[in-house]
Order: structure tokens, then sequence, then C-alpha cells
């Protein structure tokens, strides 16, 4: 959260913005300010930036290295124990089954990042390619990938999800293979959306002046579109996939909590959810941590993508 | 305009064929027993199989069977269920309820949506934007299973404010906090979308224009910033009132509904393909008409986008 001194930011941002070879020529460096410098000075001025970095990097920390914030086996149970309350040797409590539910909210992150990020990739990759050539294109390429958009779309995601993973699932499927079939489900059925958004950012920017002059100095399409199109109608998108992001893991969740998505034995917070939901008005501290951890890593995604957004709006100068 | 209408219904046709015959395919063709779970716990009788494929044309290729299906969902037959209850029936009484429900929760999200997001967008940076946009972070970051579990446990059974579950006669009160609650996350979205665009708009040219001809402030807001304000608006409540209804599958479940939702897990949770494929490819209907009126506002709201 420290400013950093002078002379090392305009080097960064002249990296970031790649207007200049990032190997030397320092002193022309103050002299360029492109988007993405611009941007990347907002973002640092941001409190909310840095409070949802910090909050993102400790829940990447967490799915890479839980054993750095706990020593607990998170399938250590003892059953004499189960729904006591939160002590100073089990800070979260046990729940139903007698487990700590510190290490395991801890052991939980894993699956939630890997399926938020993987869904938020898959469709960002799908939906903005597409969405670039249907807006751009327009005519036929418009016409048949708006309708295959619009097949997908037409299936909502929790019963789409439903009718996906009951078909894939086996009886013992590994821990990977069940992520991939929530993620692979949460791909087919949210690009579409990442897709809609692209193509009508595209459809307001292709309009523009600076677009046809571009074109009119002898442009490639592939350059009009990277340089031109692509920068200025990616905005919405990042936004909206920064905040998707949060909205798979708490998707995933929900189709733990159908008994479809992820189950036990694997850790997640949406297994902990659901039974916790089971005895919440007895030990309703079963229910409150897990959905604590789902809920901060939403917030966090969120609070990031309003960041982003506001940094890149030129509009918000 | 009438021409752009008759070619945007014709577009919808391979749309919906497209969905259901993928939904057709999921169900019917992956792997599992079709059977499994018609005859309880023990396998099917070999007559019995072979009477079920010849009914629902099993033996025929997949293409033919969907074509043969279709006629009939096209005619209003659904076919029947495992207890032999035509699931047509069963969804026109599922969707009243379900579409109530689907109602109810869209208009509390444009109410309650709309006005936040003005609110917060009017002044961005003020006391209003900022609490909007923290209790829609809350809202957003709140998994809906969680926030209808914790309500129906508070507002249901603790403090007796609304019924915990829709039992027997379903009325306008008893659907009042799942609607609520299903409407909740769609509602944070909105009142952001609202506030952007709303923000976006009140620095653009035309408001600074309509201000110097000297037009009164509310009609500067109310007509010229918020009717170009409201078309993504309409945009993601079209395409939202069928999400919402896909979706009240888990607002349902919670509240023990007895909608489209429920009947469709129950239907997959049976291997019941007949209801599963019948309930959503009603859905899929509801959710294409949706789309298409939006598209037809999409002209009126916004002249620069040409219809032809």
């Amino acid at each position: 959260m420290t400013e950093l001194p002078g002379p090392k930011p305009a080097a960064e941002s002249a990296v970031e913005s790649q207007t200049i070879d990032p190997s030397g020529e320092e002193p022309r460096e103050q002299s360029v300010r492109s988007l993405r410098g611009d941007a990347w000075r907002d973002l640092r001025k941001n409190p909310l930036f840095w409070i949802a970095s910090v909050m993102i990097l400790v829940f990447v920390a967490m799915a890479i290295a839980p054993g750095l914030f706990t020593n607990t086996d998170p399938r250590d149970f003892d059953l004499g124990e189960a729904r006591s309350t939160p002590t100073g040797e089990n800070w979260f409590g046990r729940d139903t089954q007698g487990y700590d539910l510190y290490a395991r909210c801890i052991y939980g992150a894993r699956a939630s990042i890997l399926v938020g990020l993987f869904s938020t990739i898959g469709t960002m990759i799908v939906g903005v390619t597409l969405g670039l050539l249907a807006g751009y294109k327009r005519g036929w390429v418009d016409g048949l990938t708006s309708r295959v958009a619009e097949v997908f779309f037409g299936l909502p995601l929790i019963l789409g999800a439903i009718i996906i993973l009951t078909s894939l699932q086996g009886e013992d499927d590994t821990y990977l293979w069940i992520i991939f079939q929530v993620v692979l489900a949460q791909v087919v059925l949210g690009w579409p959306s990442i897709f809609r958004l692209m193509r009508a950012s595209v459809l307001q920017v292709t309009p523009n002046d600076y677009v046809a002059s571009a074109r009119a100095l002898g442009a490639s399409p592939l350059r009009v579109v990277r340089s031109h199109v692509l920068p200025n109608a990616i905005g919405p998108v990042i936004v909206i996939s920064t905040i998707n992001f949060g909205g798979f893991i708490a998707a995933e969740a929900a189709l733990s909590f159908l008994g479809i998505g992820l189950r036990p034995p694997t850790i997640s917070w949406g297994v902990m959810i659901d039974a916790g939901l089971a005895a919440r008005s007895s030990a309703p501290h079963v229910l409150l941590f897990p959905a604590l951890f789902l809920s901060l890593a939403v917030l966090a995604f969120i609070m990031l993508g309003d960041a982003i957004r506001d940094a890149f709006d030129p509009k918000s100068r | 305009m009438g021409t752009y209408t008759v070619r945007r219904l014709l577009q919808m046709i391979p749309v919906f064929i497209g969905v259901t015959f993928l939904i057709y395919w999921m169900v019917f063709s992956l792997p599992g027993d079709p059977t499994a779970g018609k005859c309880g716990e023990r396998p099917c009788s070999e007559a019995y199989i072979a009477a079920f494929n010849e009914k629902y044309n099993l033996n025929e290729p997949l293409p033919v069977q969907y074509g043969l299906y279709m006629a009939n969902v096209v005619q209003g037959d659904f076919g029947e269920n495992q207890y032999g209850v035509s699931v047509s029936e069963e969804l026109v009484e599922r969707f009243q309820v379900t579409g109530q429900l689907g109602l109810m929760a869209l208009g509390i999200e444009a109410v309650i949506g709309i006005a936040a997001g003005v609110l917060a967008g009017l002044r961005k940076g003020g006391f209003m934007d900022n609490l909007v946009l923290i209790s829609t972070l809350l809202v957003i970051s709140l998994p809906v299973f969680v926030t209808g579990s914790v309500l129906q446990l508070y507002l249901g059974v603790q403090w007796g404010l609304f019924p915990v579950t829709v039992s027997g006669e379903v009325s306008f009160y008893s659907l009042l906090l799942p609607a609520f609650v299903l409407a909740s996350t769609s509602l944070a979205y909105l009142a952001r979308l609202m506030r952007t665009n709303l923000a976006d708009n009140v620095k653009s040219d035309y408001v600074r224009t309509a201000r110097a001809k000297g037009l009164p402030e509310r009609r500067v807001i109310g007509i010229h910033t918020l009717r170009n304000s409201m078309i993504p608006i309409i945009t993601f409540l079209g395409y939202d009132l069928g999400a919402l209804m896909g979706g009240a599958i888990i607002t349902e479940g919670i509240f023990n509904i007895q909608g489209v939702g429920g009947y469709i897990f129950r239907g997959i949770n049976d291997r019941d393909g007949v209801v599963v494929v019948g309930a959503v490819t009603a859905l899929v209907l509801i959710y294409l008409a949706a789309n298409l009126i939006v598209d037809l506002l999409y002209g009126l709201l916004d002249p620069r986008i040409s219809l032809d």
C-alpha cells in the first residue's frame, strides 16, 4: 500500500503500455502516457484495489499452500467435540462431523479458486473472440454466432449445469475431473453473456471516427480490431469477468448445495455450507464461517472488478 | 418494423430447435439408462424396456426420435411421466407458480434496482453511491441459498413475519419473501449497471446540450439521461426473466414451492427424461419470447441502432 518512489512507476507504466521497448531508453518514458499507464497510476491510488488484491492474494496463497495457514489436518475429526463453538484451540469451532472448521475453510479455498479461475478464463476466451468476430464482421457471421450463443444462453445456468453434470458424473470421479466438469458446465453456459457484452460493446465502438480513420489509413482488419476496437471495447468484459469470477465461485457452491457439484470427501466452501445449512438453527457457526470465506472471496473479486473499471474508463478521468 | 419482426420470429426457429435438441440429446443419449428408477429399486423387465423404447421411439436414430418428440410437443403433448400423469397438465399447474414467482422477482428487481442505481449514479462518489455500492456488494457476495435459508430462519421461523414455506394455496404474500430472495442477486447487478450507465451518460455531450439550452433538471435527467441509460437495463431485465425462472430451482427448493424448478430437479433425480425435456423446453419457449420482446424494444429505445 506504500507509494513507490518517482522514477520506478514511470518505468513500470512504460513496460505496461509496451509503447517503448522495455529494454532501455529511460529518459523518453516520461513523455509517453498510454491508457494502460494511466490506468495503473489510477489503480495504485485506489485503496479498494489494494484491499481486494491483498484479499485475493491471501486466498490464492490458501489455495496453493494451505499448510502455511494451519497445521491441523482437515480430515482429522473428533466426533465427541462435534458442533463445539469456537475456542482458543479450534478458532472456528468444529462442524457437525467434528472436523476443525478453520482448517477446512483454509483447505476449501483450493476448489473454489480453481473453479473460478478456469471458468473465468474459459468464458473470456470464447466470449471475447466470438464477440469481436460477430460485432466487427457483422453479416452472416454475426447471425450465426448470435444464434449459437442464443442456443446456449437459452439454458439457464443452474438448469443447464444440472443436466450437464448429471450426464457427466460417474461414481468414482477424481478431484480434478469433478472440478473440470463444473468448469465445463460453467463455461458452456457462461460464455454467451460475455459474448453478448463484447458484441454490443464492439457495435458501439466500431462506428467511431478513430476506427474509420484507422481503416482509411490502411490498417489491416486484424490491426484495427486489435489496436482500436479491442482495447476500447473490452472494458465492460473485464469488469464483468472479474465480477463473474466471484459469481462462478458462488455458482459452484450453489451446485454443491444441490448435490451435483463438488461433493464430500472433497473439501470446498460449497460442500461445507451445504452441511452447515442443515444445522443452521442449532449450530449457526458451522454455516457462518464457510459462508464468510465464500462471501469474502466473491467480494474481493467484485471490488477488484470495480477498481479496474474505474481505472480503465477514460470517461472517469 | 414489420419485416424485422417477421425476420426475428423466423430466426427464433433455429434457436428453438437448437436448444431443445441440445437438451433432448443430453438427457436421452448420454450414458445412463432412461428406464433406471422407473421400476423402483430393481431393474425393469425386458418387456417394459421394450415397451418404453417403443413408446418414446428410442429405437430410432436420434434425429428421428427428436423429430417425433417435437411433433408431439407442437401439439401440446409433452408425454407422460413415470407415474403415467400427463406432463403437460402438471406443467400448466407448475408454470403458474413459477411464472408468478419469476414476474414478482422481476418486478422487485426492476423497481428497487433501478431506483438504487439512479440514486447512486446521479452523484458518483456521494453518500448514496457508496451506500448502494456497499450494500450491492454484500448482496452479490452472499450466495442465494445462504440468503434464502437465513431469511427463512429469521423472518419466517423465528419472527414469524412471513410464511416459512409455500404450501397449499399460493398467494402473493407467501411468494413475497421467495421472490425477494430470488431477485436479490440480479437486483444488485441491475443497480450497479444502472449506476454505471447513468454516471457515464450524465457526462455526455447531449446532456450538456440539454442543460445549456435551459431545460429543467428534471427533464434533463428524467427524459434525456434516463431514457438512454435504460437500453442496457431493458436488455438485462428481458434476459433475466428466463434466468430467474430457470434459477428459481434453488429458491423453490428452500421454500418448498411446487414450481417448475423443483419439477425438473425431481425429474433429473428420478431419471425421468420426459419430464426434464418437457419442462426445460417450456422454459426455453418463455425465454425466447422475452428475448424477442427485448430485441423489438431495442429499436424503439435507441434510434441509433437500426433494425434493418
